[in-house]
């Protein structure tokens, strides 16, 4: 899906200062030569199996099938895996790379904290330094995220600049990459950035699609009807589309985060509201001014608060491969509150939002129809935040 | 091939940077007036963007007061025109690339001739980019100036062989900002440069003193300086251009004694 150049259509690329140029080529490279290195995959796979947890179960919602009297529902449990979140798939990748390429320090950005906490796992296992850039509103809204950082070893920086929020991390992360090349990797979370970071992450995530295809082959004998998952930069969402692309009547539907809603200027809905533009490395849709400025986007979910999306996801949408649809706010906490009574499953608020889209979705669809719901992360980390949303003061 | 290689010509050029609209576009054009007075050979204007990630704290300070004070592009193109009542020497645009693709490469590139913009840098556009908007700067005769970075290496030959306008060469790694000593060896990139193209080359990125400005100026055929003039302004505001005139005789004297 992939050209030479980083391209998705018209979007992706390399949209970089000069001094990142070498650290990027070096990249892709050192990436080009281990994917098809048995060694490193037998290590990785080691790692995914023995250490995150992997494989990730496709479990079935028999309650929330039955309660909602349509589709039947599964959901693909990455909140299942260790550090929480589908985060440490690609992490484990980019640390094992970064290793063979003989770097020592790991940087990355966060926006709720998952990717931070999973890089800050990756560094500690690995004998590695980290440091983490998150937005100072973020350190807030995720405080708890940011002790387990620190506990695992790392130095977790609050960014001040613009909005205090996840576009504003990456930023920063770029900064500092920009400032010390030599001995770190710039472990970007997201399929996202400049090339080869969306096709590395992409191929590092797709083994949540990988395993969903040979789980629902053997529990349903066929391929399922749609795959809901949510999107701020669009990993989650990648990985659990990327092996059913070719499946044409496989349905992908990406969750965006609409916020207080896409008729406001308070939304993080990327395709529904932006713009192509240039930005982050990357050509994609961005929600920006008239004059491009980046928008100070908004979403309860500081995972799904970011201005843009990963460039296949923008080329998917183009070639109307994927749907992407608005999910805001007060149906996302919905969500979060439906699914923890229904199944005892308490998912990120991020999630929720794939889960909010699946609960119209299922209700619509024949009983013999099949939806996965890939379950990015779990929800411990955002019960004060859905508290104090519901008007509940709890102390972490 | 535009105005620019005037700017070096019989000279070592120095170039100050200024964010268009920082604190308003009257103080960003009395400030420009008071460069151009005190022997400033060309002059690079800053169209503020929102995530300036290549910026350091000075010059992201810079951007975000300009767009709280509500400058937009087409005030800086009318800016450009007010200026080119009476100003001769060179301008270029330093901004990034979504500025420009969203204001329309076609549309923003015809303004630029139309008002008298020399050329464009990019911080975000490197050589396997350019193409998304050179097609554009060749058809209006406006130089897309290359950067080549301490991390270039194996790079430089092949962008001074495109160079045009002029190169900015990055003194350090990181980004834009006061740096109290430039380590690297920038001697040998520029060697390397010469051998390629006979475009000239300015550096930019951490010089503040006349004694940096005249080091560089020693190996370069230009020095750039950004953030030293923005702490000026973020200091006098409204008062800067005349505190801008003085610095600014003061660093082309130095680069004139290399």
């Amino acid at each position: 899906m992939t050209n030479p150049n980083g391209r998705f259509g018209i979007h992706g690329g390399q949209y970089i200062p000069e001094t990142l140029m070498n650290a990027v080529i070096e990249l892709e490279q050192a990436y080009n030569h281990y994917k098809n290195d048995t060694a490193f995959n037998e290590e990785l796979t080691e790692l995914f199996n023995e250490y995150a947890g992997r494989p990730s179960r496709l479990y079935y919602a028999e309650k929330m099938t039955k309660d909602l009297g349509g589709a039947r529902i599964y959901l693909k449990r990455e909140d299942l895996n260790h550090t929480g979140s589908h985060k440490i798939n690609n992490v484990l990748g980019q640390a094992l790379l970064a290793k063979k390429m003989g770097k020592t320090r790991l940087i990355a950005e966060t926006g709720a904290g998952q990717h931070g906490v999973a890089t800050a796992t990756a560094a500690a296992l690995m004998n590695m330094e980290c440091v983490v850039f998150m937005g100072e509103e973020d350190t807030k809204r995720q405080a708890l995220n940011v002790y387990r950082m620190r506990l695992l070893g790392a130095e977790v920086i609050p960014v001040k600049s613009g909005t205090a929020t996840l576009k504003d991390a990456v930023s920063e992360a770029m900064r500092e990459w920009t400032s010390r090349i030599d001995d770190t990797h710039y472990c970007l979370g997201s399929v996202m950035g400049p090339h080869p970071f969306p096709t590395i992450v992409r191929d590092f995530q797709a083994v949540i699609s990988k395993e969903t295809k040979s789980q629902i082959l053997k529990k349903e004998g066929r391929l399922p009807n749609a795959v809901i998952a949510c999107v701020g930069g669009g990993s989650n969402a990648i990985g659990s589309f990327y092996h059913f692309i070719e499946d044409k009547n496989v349905q992908l539907i990406g969750c965006e985060a609409a916020g207080r809603g896409t008729d406001t200027f308070e939304t993080a809905a990327t395709v529904n509201t932006g713009r192509v533009g240039i930005f982050h490395g990357m050509k994609s849709y961005f929600c920006q001014d008239e004059y491009g400025q980046i928008a100070p986007v908004y979403s309860i979910s500081a995972g799904l608060d970011y201005p843009g999306i990963g460039p296949e996801h923008a080329y998917l949408h183009d070639i109307n491969r994927a749907q992407y649809v608005p999910v805001t706010d007060d149906e996302a906490v919905n969500a979060f509150e439906y699914l923890s009574r229904t199944e005892g499953i308490i998912p990120a608020i991020e999630s929720a939002h794939a889960v909010a889209h699946a609960m119209k979705l299922a209700p619509q669809m024949d009983r013999d129809k099949i939806i996965v719901v890939t379950i990015s992360g779990r929800g411990d980390k955002d019960c004060a935040a859905i508290a104090r949303y519901r008007g509940e003061n709890i102390s972490e | 091939m535009s105005n620019i290689y005037k700017a070096f010509e019989n000279k070592k050029a120095f170039i100050p940077f200024f964010t268009c609209g920082d604190p308003d576009l009257e103080t960003t054009e009395a400030a420009v007036r008071q460069a151009v007075k005190n022997g400033a050979a060309l002059i690079e204007l800053g169209i503020p963007f929102s995530d300036p990630t290549a910026e350091g704290p000075v010059i992201q300070g810079a951007n975000l007061r300009a767009l709280s004070g509500g400058v937009t592009t087409d005030k800086v193109f009318d800016t450009v025109r007010r200026l080119r009542k009476d100003v001769t020497v060179p301008f270029v645009f330093m901004t990034y690339s979504n500025v420009v693709f969203s204001y329309g490469a076609e549309k923003f590139l015809s303004l630029c001739a139309d008002t008298g913009i020399d050329g464009i840098i990019l911080a975000d556009l490197p050589f396997e980019e350019k193409e998304e908007f050179q097609s554009c700067c060749d058809k209006y005769g406006v130089d897309l100036i290359s950067l080549i970075a301490p991390t270039s290496e194996n790079r430089i030959a092949m962008i001074a062989k495109q160079a045009q306008g002029f190169i900015y060469v990055v003194s350090s790694l990181g980004v834009t900002g006061v740096r109290s000593e430039i380590r690297t060896d920038l001697k040998s990139i520029i060697d390397v440069i010469r051998q390629n193209t006979t475009v000239p080359c300015a550096i930019g990125f951490g010089i503040s003193t006349p004694e940096q400005a005249r080091d560089m100026a020693q190996i370069a055929d230009g020095v750039i300086v950004g953030s030293a003039i923005i702490k000026l302004i973020e200091q006098h505001g409204k008062a800067s251009p005349e505190y801008v005139g003085k610095y600014v005789k003061q660093m082309v004297e130095a680069v004139n004694e290399a």
